[in-house]
């Protein structure tokens, strides 16, 4: 019986085991960006100063998606409905400044698509927007959650769902963190 | 208890969610409240869920068998006319003849379907959702809504595929890996129109599903094994399944990387994949600086893993059914799971065997040379343990042993010649020859099939309750074995003398004129190997109806927990509680018993294990 319970939920192992799966999508972007850029014919840029914001936009993120969960698990209710919606403002916000680098690298005459482009501009959109994919991704269970919290007429206390989506919220987190990093300073 | 009851909970919450009033322990009763559509339409039953993949996968299996057959049509026959053809195919067989056009959409769409569509989808997904939790001792999936969706993105993904062949340009025709240019220029060929968008869509579906179930797989064998079912007694059936599930996992996703990749560059004019390219009636392209070969690395880093995501499954049902079939414990179970493990490991890291001759640097080559060839060092180990399995066993001859013993010699067979093509000094002999053909066709096409018809014969009666006829499944086996030898033996020898692959008449070429002859014979043997497929699908559907009854619950004698559930298991399998797990699965011929099932609590006079 104990060491039942140390066991995962099964649905928090799917959830992990899918991670991985997330992380061999972005390291096969990743690692095709490091062989293509060692190829000739491939244009060195600056990352627009707005992918700065975005990244403390979704940092700060996971802050309220941490304190949406501890409330959540204190059953303040009324709290956590806050942190959850401030939560998804803010992944909202990441999203229009992600697009925001895109225009600005564009308006520098950086085609991202187009017969023009330079596939490390391309590479930039396609890994960028897989990843905004995958935060609204993250939205939509948020949002999803969050109605759930209003419309269930008998009180639903079982964290789990939360869990879930704060333990898919932070790896989008980090995700991003990786890919920056990757994009500042290898690409 | 608290896992299995979350489970049970699941399957209520789920599935039965109009019926609240349950006892936990009758769940094998639940069939007759439920209604047509939610018990063989949108099922979340694992049981129902395989036979909706196996079914699809035959479905599949006769239409790109059928295709083999039509294009064999051609190389056998290049000057004649066989005006069913034009009936069939209308404008694509004008005058009864094969276009080169819908030779390269036949070629294609036969690879692509057979790779993806039977070996995978019809094979993993079929035995992967019967066998794990009837195996493993759960009442379901860890997620059965996760196993249902699963299903439906490859209906979804068959549909797809299928209806590309409809279209006005025809499906895409540029070899079932899709290289660029051919598939990111609409304009590189009529296949690479429309057909191509629906490629891409129906191969994106299907990888959605392959992970939604692979996920649902790893996390099952994981964590929902039944009390005492320690990892080290799995049945290596489960073993295999799991390891195929992990590489679908971790490979898949780069796939799905290279085609994205690939629908910037048809859509929306970036150039991942394109330099310097010059099309006919278009003129030169804009993009450069792409690169075909990036692709070809994305691709394979998939591709090779899928060759072991369609084997492993035949390799685990093979040693299941050895066992039983033998009435010994298998050899060398840690042997073979370790192997197991190896080959899953080597699989990641041999992928550019398959691109030796793109200019890759000889340095680099030598390395993947040298794991490739290390492969063959857990392969064989299998192979040992597999006749050392039959050495001195008390053998029964059934349809699924016979298949099963198939499948070792095929694997040997087509094995061997994987050693030549592993070299890349021959390679640049070999590839893109009819070698290749051979070679890969025994090893991963005949032999997956083989593990796949094995483990039909076999757990039939556990799926519908009846058993296949044997005498037609005899036929079915010599002549299938028969069959693939002498369709494939042959193109070695055409190989060696570097008839190359993926050409459309060889009739007009001197080199290769004196195969003309054998190509007939390839042929003619080809459509009887069909016809015998046929005749195993009347048997398989005739006996779902009208096949000899089980009579007790474990009509091989086995040891496996799938034979203590009732003759035809209701949704949850076990009426009443899951049996608990004593002992390793393989306990045959011990103590003067012929075997001793999983659930027999240990003697006072054994030792555990």
């Amino acid at each position: 019986m104990s060491t039942e319970k140390k066991k995962a939920h099964p649905y928090k192992f799917i959830l992990w085991v899918g991670l991985g799966s997330i992380i061999m999508l972005f390291a096969g972007m990743t690692s095709a960006y490091i062989v293509k850029k060692g190829q000739a014919n491939w244009l060195d840029f600056e990352l627009p100063v707005v992918f700065w914001f975005s990244t403390l936009v979704i940092l700060l993120s996971s802050v309220t998606m941490q304190m949406a969960l501890k409330k959540f698990k204190e059953r303040q209710m009324g709290q956590y409905r806050g942190f959850i919606t401030l939560t998804v403002v803010l992944g909202l916000v990441f999203v229009v400044t992600q697009m925001m680098g895109f225009s600005a690298l564009e308006a520098n005459s950086i085609a991202l698509t187009g017969p023009r482009s330079n596939s490390a501009g391309s590479f930039l959109l396609v890994i960028a927007g897989l990843h905004i994919l995958h935060v609204l991704g993250g939205v939509i269970a948020l949002a999803i959650i969050f109605l759930r919290a209003y419309s269930v007429k008998t009180k639903f206390y079982n964290a789990l769902p939360v869990e879930l989506a704060s333990i898919y919220w932070h790896f989008v987190d980090i995700l991003w963190i990786y890919l920056f990093v990757f994009l500042q300073f290898v690409g | 208890m608290s896992n299995e009851a979350t489970i049970i909970e699941d399957v209520h919450v789920k599935s039965v969610t109009s019926h609240d009033v349950h006892e936990h322990g009758d769940h094998g009763h639940h069939e007759h409240h439920e209604t047509f559509l939610s018990k063989y339409v949108f099922s979340m039953d694992h049981k129902m869920i395989a036979k909706q993949f196996l079914i699809t996968g035959m479905v599949w299996a006769v239409l790109g068998g059928l295709m083999s057959v039509l294009f064999r049509l051609q190389l056998g026959y290049p000057d004649a006319s066989f005006p069913f053809l034009e009936s069939l195919l209308g404008k694509w067989a004008k005058g009864g003849q094969i276009t080169p056009e819908a030779y390269y959409a036949l070629v294609t769409t036969h690879g692509t379907v057979l790779v993806f569509f039977v070996l995978t989808a019809g094979l993993s997904g079929t035995f992967a959702n019967f066998l794990i939790p009837l195996q493993i001792g759960a009442r379901d999936m860890a997620s059965p809504f996760m196993n249902m969706l699963s299903y439906w993105f490859f209906f979804v993904a068959s549909v797809v595929m299928l209806s590309s062949m409809f279209v006005e340009t025809g499906p895409f025709s540029g070899g079932w890996t899709a290289y660029p240019p051919l598939s990111a220029l609409g304009d590189a060929s009529p296949g690479s129109k429309t057909g191509m968008d629906l490629w891409i869509i129906a191969m994106s579906l299907f990888i959605v599903s392959s992970l939604l179930g692979g996920l649902n797989y790893i996390a099952t064998i994981l964590n929902m094994r039944t009390k005492g079912m320690s990892m080290t007694r799995l049945p290596l059936t489960i073993w295999a399944l799991f390891f195929t599930a992990v590489l679908g996992v971790l490979s898949f996703p780069v796939l799905l990387s290279g085609m994205i990749l690939l629908i910037f560059d048809r859509n929306f004019g970036t150039s991942f994949y394109l330099s310097d390219i010059f099309v006919n009636g278009v003129g030169a392209l804009p993009n450069e600086g792409g690169s075909a070969i990036l692709y070809q690395h994305l691709f394979w880093f998939l591709g090779h893993p899928e060759v072991y995501i369609i084997l492993l499954p035949a390799m685990g049902m093979v040693s299941e059914i050895m066992s039983v079939s033998s009435r010994k414990p298998i050899f060398g179970y840690m042997a073979m799971l370790g192997s197991l493990f190896a080959i899953a490991a080597l699989a990641f890291l041999v992928w550019a065997h398959h691109m030796f001759v793109t200019g890759l640097n000889p340095f680099l080559g030598s390395v993947f040379v040298l794991l490739t060839l290390l492969i063959a060092v857990p392969s064989a180990i299998k192979v040992f343990n597999w006749l050392t399995t039959l050495w001195r066993g008390n053998i029964r001859f059934t349809p699924g042993m016979l298949f099963a013993i198939g499948f070792v010699s095929l694997f040997i067979s087509g094995g061997l010649t994987g050693i030549w093509l592993g070299n890349a000094a021959l390679d640049i002999h070999l590839h893109d020859t009819y070698f290749v053909i051979a070679h890969f066709h025994i090893v991963m096409g005949v032999a997956s099939m083989f593990g796949m018809f094995a483990g039909m014969y076999h757990w039939f009666p556990k799926m519908y309750g009846r058993f296949m006829n044997n005498t037609l499944g005899y036929i079915h086996f010599w002549v299938t074995i028969a069959g693939a030898y002498l369709i494939f033996w042959p193109m070695h020898y055409e190989g060696l003398a570097g008839m190359p692959r993926r050409y459309f008449d060889f009739s007009i070429w001197e080199s290769f004129k004196q195969f003309g002859e054998l190509n007939k014979f390839i042929t003619i043997v080809s459509m009887i190997v069909f016809a015998v497929q046929i005749l195993f699908l009347m048997n398989f559907f005739y006996s779902i109806f009208k096949g000899r009854k089980v009579t007790s619950e474990n009509p091989w004698e086995a040891n496996t927990l799938e034979w203590t559930t009732p003759i035809r298991p209701g949704h949850g399998n076990w009426v009443g509680e899951i049996p608990e797990v004593h002992r390793w699965a393989y306990d045959y011929g011990k103590d003067g018993k012929d075997f001793i099932q999983q659930t027999t609590p240990v003697g006072a006079d054994e030792s555990t294990h």
